[in-house]
């Protein structure tokens, strides 16, 4: 890598941290089950199919409105797990702590992952707790693991998005990225801006078990939508276009974007999904969605199509056509 | 602020470019933008894939982090490893190359620098932290220079003795100047800034259609305003005249905004400046006057800068002047990616080559 | 070069504005723009407003996109 040291660009989920990944990681890792690059491992152990996925949890602040890190915790890592077409189980809980974070914070942040955890029907079963020196981490972090089991019929994976498909988004994006964010910059939002993080295994097996021929699901988390689709329009070998009219954004979170000079196609979501169905069974999935508390706001947000292979095009609002590329490193606020 | 539906919106889209195609019937057509906002409005829009094939829209020199030449960002590199300096800085300026480094590598080094939206906030950081200088990287044109005066003139209003600003500041009329005055750059018509002209108003870009008998229309930056821009830009040709209108005038006022304008040159006076690609320009960029040189970051800290290398093979220059498409430089979209820029125009969100490898100018095929 | 958003001044106290755009609201300065006042739609700009919003253009602006059929001038 011509970079020598890491920087704050590859934690962005874009193309810099694939990079790390692929230079460092990769070389040092190399196995099929690592290679599928799905959200999740797929796992096959004496006839039983499951999945396996892990994440680390460093938000700031560490309370938002719609949230905290806790909640993040245990809904991101039972979702990871849920992309996979299966029911999560049971989750591992690592803390690390500093010297000096306030016991109080800490146990309203375990009451959070508790609450999750009975709403999304999983148990924290194991875990670990480290306390280092005052400064050597920034109040905490915490990693979760998961682990569930694949419903029996499905196969679920980044490589099944086929040409003719439709692709769902459940709902509006960006919202936790601007609860998360909009304190930081001196932008009041109204109410309604609150983090969407949220459980999605409850609406995945209802989907799952009504339309066991989805083909996709993902949830576009670091590095948003954008990013998301061009993963899975690589690990496809397909092309990806997006009608932009259809995009649900709210009016607070387009405003935040264009005072920041963000883009809300590449902003992290913590509570949505998208999923790749088949044009016979769309209109099943939509209702489903559509009358479940996470999914009330679902659309057809574009097609698969066969050409070109591992891009994905944005057809505008003027009718123009143009492409929606992969985050590269942080998105960074613009003022020129 | 305009609301339509998306119909209403498609159908005025549909309007202008089947208008513009027929009065682009039978020539071949090259229409300058200079501002990097328009270049990005452009792209995401997809004006591009409906324009016709035979109106060229080509990106001049406005993209005012692109235009700065490598030797203000090794000072700003240069500056950021003092450990009694801090820089704050707008975004866009955290992965521009200079002559071996970036702000953002130098930060992930331990370097104290901070990422800004407003001259302001940069003066609360240097009120909060007497103990740093706080140096304040001013870059931008005609629409942020004034903010940064207003800055300089709170800092000497509330007596802060650790603000300072590396200026960096540039004007655009002076640009299309040199740029027509080279007579390389072959352009019909100019698509004027929107945001620089709601600062200084119509009349500096007089000598477009007095001296060089070139049409210019300022304009917003919704994309229906750059159609229709681009529409009455065409209607100029076609007419054969070669006049200065303004399509943007819910927001810009013929006489621009003469507080602003006021607060710049009170603080700020004309240079001479190097623009990268362009070279010197005469009265192209800004200076603290002798008043305020207290904030002026290279009068008050000394400092050594490394020697000033520009990279080989890049060809920033060309492209900035609108002579080279990126698609044919060598270096696009292989060694200079956005990943790993080589010149600015890569690096830059609204760099030209920024633009088109990001949006796909070059790489998509529809 | 200059991204730069509308929005709606709520509420002056000397030289800060509170300005409301899509429901969001943020601080910026009147420095540049000191005859901006309340209930005016002004542009802002890295914390700073500077043009106000001529709302007479904007309608005519609107309205120019909303019926463009009527102003073809040219027919080839």
């Amino acid at each position: 890598m011509s970079n020598e040291r890491v920087q704050l660009a590859h934690g962005s989920g874009g193309k810099l941290s694939h990079d790390l990944i692929k230079d460092v990681m990769w070389p040092a890792f190399a196995n099929e089950i690592l290679g599928e690059m799905n959200d999740g491992a797929q796992l096959h152990i004496s006839g039983c199919r499951l999945a396996f996925s892990t994440d680390s949890y460093v938000v700031k602040p560490l309370f938002f409105p719609g949230g905290d890190i806790g909640k993040l915790a245990v809904c991101g890592t039972v979702n990871d797990v849920a992309m996979n077409g299966a029911l999560p189980l049971y989750l591992s809980a690592g803390f690390v702590l500093e010297e000096g974070f306030p016991i109080a914070d800490l146990q309203r942040i375990v009451a959070s992952m508790q609450q999750s955890a009975k709403e999304a029907g999983v148990h924290i079963v194991t875990g670990d707790t480290k306390v280092v020196e005052k400064g050597a981490v920034d109040g905490i972090y915490i990693n979760t693991a998961g682990i569930g089991k694949i419903m029996d019929g499905i196969h679920i994976s980044g490589k099944n998005a086929l040409p003719g498909q439709n692709i769902i988004l459940s709902g509006y994006l960006g919202e936790h990225s601007l609860a998360v964010m909009g304190e930081r910059h001196g932008l009041q939002f109204p109410q309604s801006v609150r983090s969407d993080c949220a459980p999605l295994n409850g609406l995945v097996e209802a989907m799952l078990t009504a339309v066991p021929k989805v083909a996709v699901l993902r949830d576009p988390t670091r590095g948003g939508l954008a990013t998301t689709l061009n993963e899975i329009a690589l690990q496809s070998g397909v092309g990806i276009m997006l009608e932009e009219t259809h995009i649900p954004i709210s009016s607070a979170v387009q405003a935040a974007c264009d005072i920041l000079g963000f883009d809300p196609l590449y902003l992290a979501n913590e509570g949505k999904m998208i999923v790749f169905v088949e044009p016979e069974s769309t209109n099943q999935v939509l209702d489903i969605m559509q009358q479940h508390v996470y999914g009330s706001e679902a659309r057809v947000i574009g097609t698969v199509v066969k050409e070109p292979r591992g891009q994905v095009g944005l057809r505008t609002r003027i009718g123009g056509v143009r492409l929606l590329d992969m985050l590269v490193g942080d998105q960074l606020p613009r003022i020129c | 602020m305009l609301s339509m539906t998306n119909e209403e919106v498609k159908k005025a889209a549909a309007f202008f470019t089947k208008e513009i195609e027929k009065l682009a019937s039978g020539r071949s057509l090259r229409l300058m933008e200079v501002c990097g906002t328009h270049t990005v409005s452009i792209f995401k829009s997809g004006i591009r894939q409906l324009l016709p094939e035979n109106v060229e829209l080509v990106s001049g020199p406005g993209c005012p982090v692109c235009v700065t030449p490598n030797e203000y960002l090794d000072t700003a590199i240069a500056y950021s490893r003092k450990s009694d300096v801090m820089i704050t800085t707008f975004g866009d300026m955290l992965k521009v190359p200079g002559s071996s480094s970036t702000l953002a590598k130098e930060k992930a080094q331990g370097s104290d620098i901070r990422i800004v939206y407003s001259s302001l906030e940069a003066l609360e950081i240097a009120a909060k932290n007497p103990d740093k200088k706080v140096i304040f990287l001013a870059v931008g044109f005609e629409t942020t220079a004034p903010t940064a005066a207003a800055a300089i003139l709170m800092a000497a209003e509330a007596h802060l003795t650790n603000f300072y600003v590396l200026s960096a500041h540039k004007l655009v009329p002076p640009a299309l100047r040199a740029l027509l005055a080279s007579g390389k750059s072959h352009v019909d018509g100019f698509l004027l800034p929107g945001h620089v002209s709601a600062i200084i108003g119509l009349q500096p870009y007089d000598f477009l259609s007095k001296e060089y008998h070139i049409p210019g229309v300022v304009a917003g930056f919704e994309p229906l305003d750059i159609l229709q821009a681009v529409y009455m830009l065409m209607l100029q040709i076609h007419d054969q005249t070669a006049r200065l209108e303004n399509q943007y005038s819910r927001i810009v006022p013929k006489e621009g905004n003469p507080s602003a304008c006021t607060i710049l040159s009170q603080v700020y006076q004309q240079t001479d400046a190097v623009w990268r690609g362009l070279g010197k320009i005469p009265n192209s960029g800004m200076s603290i006057r002798e008043k305020y040189q207290a904030f002026d970051a290279l009068l008050n800290i000394p400092i050594i800068v490394e020697e000033t290398k520009e990279a080989s093979h890049c060809q920033c220059g060309k492209v900035l002047r609108g002579l080279l498409k990126p698609s044919a430089c060598l270096l696009f979209g292989k060694a200079c990616r956005p990943e790993h820029p080589i010149g600015s125009c890569m690096v830059s969100v609204e760099g030209t080559c920024a633009a088109w490898y990001k949006y796909g100018a070059g790489r998509w095929q529809v | 070069m200059c991204l730069a958003v509308p929005g709606k001044i709520l509420a002056r106290q000397d030289m800060l504005a509170t300005i409301e755009v899509g429901g969001v609201t943020r601080n910026v300065s009147v420095m540049l723009l000191p005859e901006a006042q309340v209930g005016d739609f002004v542009l802002m700009h890295a914390g700073f407003a500077v043009q106000v919003i001529d709302e007479e253009e904007a309608k005519k602006t609107l309205a120019l996109f909303k019926e463009l059929e009527q102003y073809a001038e040219h027919d080839k």
